[in-house]
């Protein structure tokens, strides 16, 4: 199947209006007869399922939580960009737009970011209309600070807390359809499976997570919200539960997968101190706009960092990239510091951490003024680690965080499946192979409150649909093979947990396909993923039943898909052959140890079409064109 | 009226009418407490006994009266029908519980300090008002209370009743205001420092009656 | 560190449940309570016997998942963290710990530690938003908000509806959560248009969906995760009673 973009023509800042226009209505009388499916209640999730409601549309929605208001997008703590100009330095929507498609590393479509920049405006007023607490000034009006390396203000935040009040801002919006029975909510619900009737997305099939049972829904469309899939490195700062479930399996039904190898990693987290370890937790990245970092300049130097003196420290950042120093993207400080620790100059317990120090900073400025400015972060680092970073340097290390990469789309938001369309971090539209600070609240709500609602319509004005419910045969074989599968999971009684299995998984994506890249080390990993996966299916032990609430059973039902997922991860690193945002191939990289970016050969969209159960998946390549922001090098010296 | 009769099964307005009650009650303290300190005059009780003979003839005193017992039945009602409301939340109770270490005592035995503290009442009431009211005889209801605080015994029942007092009105007083909603910044200082007048003078003040006359200072 | 734990165990919530004593050992300082509670379940995995059962996710205090009753203290003893950002070193080696679920009529146990509490959801749904669709709001500066006010609103609007306010009251309460919720909308102007018509429905249905009355004893406030204030239990006291006795038609 050809990809089909349906990216509008014109220019780019008319493209949407123009796409507007043109799209079908759906008469409002008969929406309430168009039923719609939404899977996640996050950002996107929730916001969409309320705006679709608002239209009128008959809409049913799932989350694996007990609430809408447990999904991770609550865990942002930085902001959302919006370029309202308000704080007059130059902001526009083509700033934005420029900015994003750059920050990227030119590997994201110029027409998906020109709208995203558009709608974000719409997204604050949006907000602050539903009494989400943003930051203001003493005058009443909106505050903007400066985020992630933006050389404008134009990130809206509500203290370190921003993903929590927006979303609890598009869950109360829920509720009150919820409230008014205008959505139907199912709360504990897992999709395990995709149901497609005639080639076209009809339904699903959910796990009750409390009473075990499989149930069928079926609509006229389905929308995946159902975030990022990072917990293929079983650790990341994503949250336990997420996972990959929904979109694998849609995968597997004939939806493409695109970018899967852009994963970004954090630099500024709190390290790994223990197997226990169940998951990373991050700290704001504007701790660099104040702290220095550094490593001693000797192996294993076992002092404590107050001892070691300063000419025997190395501020590496600082002299790699002089006039960036400490606040080089993302993507750079966090290769940096795995280099520097690799090298074997990490300090603390496990040798993988770099210091973050603020001692100069207090020295200039007081620790009041530190307390103030970075007291939230300061508590939680001392809560975990047990240490006070006002007199001992924070340690700290990378963390995968947040994946570019998704379910293809085209520019309405539907999957190649037709019937099936995908929003938020679960989709691969808008960030290319990098994401900037405070965009990925802007999208999943750009999706959720302001493209799907228009795109859908055009879908359900423009298709006929057969009269197809519950009882079609489509569903029945759904159901059964996801029966089939948790059957054969209690079926293995082998000696391994399900744990160990994806800890294993979670180290070899870690060491291979994490930070730096290479040929031998992503084959190795296919390599060693399969035999893990066959590992699995011979040796793991569920324990557990097909009835009742089991979270073996539930974790285990994930880790399946994560075991695939992690090796066509490899396969697409494997086959970009250059270095690009957060994808960096050691064989790819510029004289002074930048990302080479190979734009003649791999300027496009990699979406892998599902080859069958042990196979190989089939490249599409979408050519991404850019006609208003020319590449070039990203330089940080 | 039938938004009134919502209002008052909501648990928020029987919460206004259990704070309304106590602080009604509180006001009743202080009137009895001012024509009590005519105990410690040294006139052989003449004075008190005019008084109490004030109190207990007057019509609209008497009226009040009537209001008085009104406003404790309830108060004592929504009492029980709280405690009993909220043992149901909990119908499987914890193996641990925080104590003290998350709330005050007094606030947590306010239901016990309350019945307590109407047993007193009963009693107090047999000593004193039933005689000053229900006796054909005429009766010095200052010797009254000499006779009655001559006991040991009884002198230091009404020492601790008086604590207990103090200790259901510590929690109570601040309590109804914060259910009034007006226990905010601004008038905390005010509700504390008017509060400790009645948690803490009001029932030391009062229990230097029965300690005035059992140590025979009348 | 070795610990031993007595666990409420109960398989749903048609059985009835009762406490197992398990032991943990090597358990690190830095560890969370919900890591400890990890490696138990690796243990019992590993026996073949069904893992203890607990609702968690973030696992950064801000979902509201988790919320376990250690020792008597929803979300353990120390101040100001849920279950999941409580570490090990605030418990010596050697400790007996009682872990048990949030108890309240309106939470009732799914499994073990997890309990029900989609009465929090009805609740909101029943009015804690404020009515507007999507598309036609106003700029976001079309009003200015006095930074106080919204300062305050924040405050309030931290919720993260764990739960932990009706574990620790003494009556199972809800106040605590209705109020942060009421007050937050209730300090903005955008929630002016609804705020009579939030304040009492959503105290009908608290109400209604069985929560105890709050006696003030302000044990949710020393428990909350969040810190939030019992002056919004005032508040939304004040929201009440300014409709029923004074603006109400």
């Amino acid at each position: 199947m050809a990809l089909e973009s349906r990216i509008p023509s014109g220019p780019i800042e008319k493209q949407w209006d123009a796409h507007r226009f043109n799209l079908k209505l759906v008469n409002p009388a008969n929406k309430r007869k168009y039923h719609v499916i939404v899977v996640g209640t996050g950002l996107a999730g929730a916001s969409a399922a309320a705006s679709l409601a608002d239209l009128g549309y008959h809409v049913t929605a799932f989350s694996y939580h007990e609430s809408p208001r447990r999904a991770h997008s609550i865990a942002a703590q930085g902001g959302i960009n919006a370029p309202k100009n308000y704080s007059n330095d130059g902001d526009s929507a083509w700033r934005l737009f420029y900015d994003t498609v750059k920050g990227g590393d030119y590997r994201a479509r110029e027409a998906n970011v020109y709208r995203l920049a558009q709608v974000s405006g719409n997204i604050i007023d949006q907000c602050v209309a539903q009494g989400v607490p943003f930051a203001r000034e003493y005058g009443g009006l909106l505050d903007n600070r400066s985020f992630g390396g933006a050389q404008v203000s134009r990130t809206f935040y509500a203290r370190g807390q921003t993903g929590q009040q927006l979303l609890l801002g598009a869950y109360s919006q829920l509720s009150r359809h919820i409230g008014a029975g205008t959505v139907k909510f199912h709360d504990r619900r897992e999709m395990v499976e995709l149901v497609l009737v005639s080639g076209r997305a009809r339904g699903i099939v959910v796990r009750n997570l409390v009473t075990g049972a499989l149930e069928k829904y079926s609509a006229n469309a389905v929308i995946l919200a159902t975030g990022g899939y990072g917990n293929a490195f079983y650790l990341s700062t994503m949250a336990k539960a997420s996972n990959a479930t929904a979109i694998w399996r849609a995968h597997k039904k004939g939806a493409y997968f695109a970018n899967a190898c852009y994963t970004q990693i954090h630099p500024t987290c709190i390290p790994v101190s223990g197997d226990y370890q169940s998951k990373l937790t991050l700290m704001s990245e504007s701790l660099r706009n104040d702290g220095r970092i550094w490593i001693p300049k000797k192996k294993d130097d076992s002092r404590s960092p107050e001892d070691i003196p300063e000419e025997e420290r190395d501020y590496y950042l600082e002299r790699l990239y002089p006039s960036f120093g400490n606040l080089v993207p993302r993507d750079v400080a966090s290769r940096r510091a795995k280099e520097m620790c690799d090298k074997g100059l990490g300090v603390g317990p496990t040798k993988t951490a770099v210091y973050l120090d603020f001692k100069d900073a207090i020295d200039r400025n007081g620790k009041g003024w530190i307390e103030e400015k970075y007291g939230n972060l300061f508590d939680m680092y001392h809560e975990i680690t047990g240490e006070d970073p006002y007199s001992t340097p924070m340690r700290i290390y990378p963390a995968v965080h947040y994946t570019m990469g998704g379910l293809w789309v085209d520019y309405n938001l539907m999957s190649t499946i037709p019937g099936m369309f995908v929003l938020g971090e679960a989709n691969f539209s808008d960030h290319g192979a990098n994401r900037l600070g405070a965009s990925a609240l802007m999208q999943g709500l750009a999706d959720g409150y302001f493209i799907i609602p228009y795109t859908i319509g055009d879908y359900l004005a423009t298709t006929t649909f057969d009269p197809v419910d519950e009882s079609h045969v489509e569903f029945a074989g759904a159901l059964e093979a996801a029966q089939g599968l948790t059957e054969r999971l209690l079926a293995i009684q082998g000696s391994r947990t399900v744990d160990d299995f994806h800890r294993a998984l979670g180290k070899t994506m870690w060491e291979n396909v994490g930070m730096g890249r290479n040929k031998e080390g992503l084959k190795s990993a296919i390599d060693s993923i399969r035999k893990l996966r066959d590992e699995f299916w011979q040796d793991v032990r569920v324990v557990g039943s097909v009835n009742g609430l089991h979270n073996e059973v539930e974790r285990a039902g994930r880790v399946v898909d994560f075991l695939e997922l992690g090796e066509f991860m490899a396969r697409d690193a494997l086959h970009r052959e250059e270095s690009c945002g957060g994808h960096f191939r050691e064989e790819h990289q510029t004289a002074d140890g930048e990302a080479l970016r190979n734009d003649k050969d791999f300027s496009y969209v990699a979406a892998w079409e599902f080859g069958g159960d042990g196979r190989e998946p089939k490249l599409h390549k979408e050519p991404l064109t850019f006609e208003y922001v020319k590449p070039a090098q990203r330089s940080y010296k | 009226m039938t938004n009134f009769t919502q209002f008052f099964r909501s648990t928020i307005g029987r919460k206004l009418l259990m704070g309304f009650t106590g602080l009604f009650l509180c006001s009743f303290l202080v009137v009895h407490f001012a024509g009590n300190l005519l105990l410690f005059r040294s006139d052989n009780g003449v004075a008190f006994n005019q008084y109490a003979e004030f109190m207990a003839s007057n019509p609209a005193i008497r009226t009040m009266e009537i209001g008085l017992f009104l406003g404790l039945m309830v108060h004592i009602a929504l009492g029980i029908r709280l405690w009993l409301a909220n043992r149901r939340v909990r119908p499987e109770q914890y193996k641990v519980n925080a104590g003290s270490d998350t709330s005050s005592l007094a606030s947590r035995v306010s239901f016990l300090s309350g019945s307590i503290l109407f047993i007193f009442l009963v009693i107090h009431l047999r000593t004193f008002f039933v005689p000053s009211r229900f006796s054909s005889s005429e009766v010095s209801m200052y010797h009254l209370v000499q006779d009655a605080f001559a006991s040991p015994l009884y002198s230091l029942f009404y020492l601790v009743a008086l604590a207990l007092l103090g200790y259901h009105l510590r929690h109570g007083f601040q309590s109804a205001f914060q259910t009034f909603g007006l226990r905010g910044k601004r008038y905390l200082p005010l509700i504390e420092m008017v509060g400790f007048i009645f948690w803490f003078l009001i029932p030391l003040g009062f229990a230097a009656m029965p300690l005035f006359f059992y140590f025979g200072l009348s | 560190m070795n610990l031993t734990l007595e666990v409420w165990r109960q398989e749903n919530s048609t059985t009835p449940g009762g406490f197992v004593t398990y032991t943990v050992r090597d358990i690190s300082p830095d560890a969370s309570f919900l890591e400890m509670l990890d490696v138990l379940n690796d243990d019992l995995v590993r026996k073949g016997e069904e893992p203890v059962a607990f609702d968690h996710d973030c696992r950064e205090g801000i979902c509201g998942s988790c919320g376990i009753m250690i020792d008597g203290r929803a979300h353990g003893p120390q101040k100001g963290v849920a279950t999941c950002e409580l570490r090990m070193r605030c418990f010596n080696d050697g400790d007996r710990i009682v872990v048990e679920p949030f108890r309240a009529k309106p939470f009732p146990v799914i499994r073990d530690l997890i309990v029900d509490r989609t009465s929090f959801d009805r609740i909101i749904q029943s009015g804690g938003f404020v009515s507007v669709k999507t598309g036609g709001a106003p700029d976001a500066n079309a009003i200015p908000i006095a930074k106080n006010a919204v300062d305050e609103a924040f405050d309030a609007a931290t919720c993260i509806g764990c739960g932990a306010c009706v574990a620790a009251c003494k009556n199972g309460s809800a106040s605590l959560f209705v109020a942060a919720k009421v007050s937050h909308l209730a300090l903005l102007p955008q929630g002016q248009a609804e705020r009579d018509t939030r304040v009492v429905s959503m105290v009908a249905k608290m109400d209604l969906e069985g929560f105890g009355s709050c006696s003030n004893t302000y044990a949710c406030e020393a428990e909350c995760p969040k810190e939030i204030s019992v002056s919004n239990i005032a508040r939304m006291n004040r929201e009440y009673l300014r409709f029923n006795l004074i603006t109400q038609k």
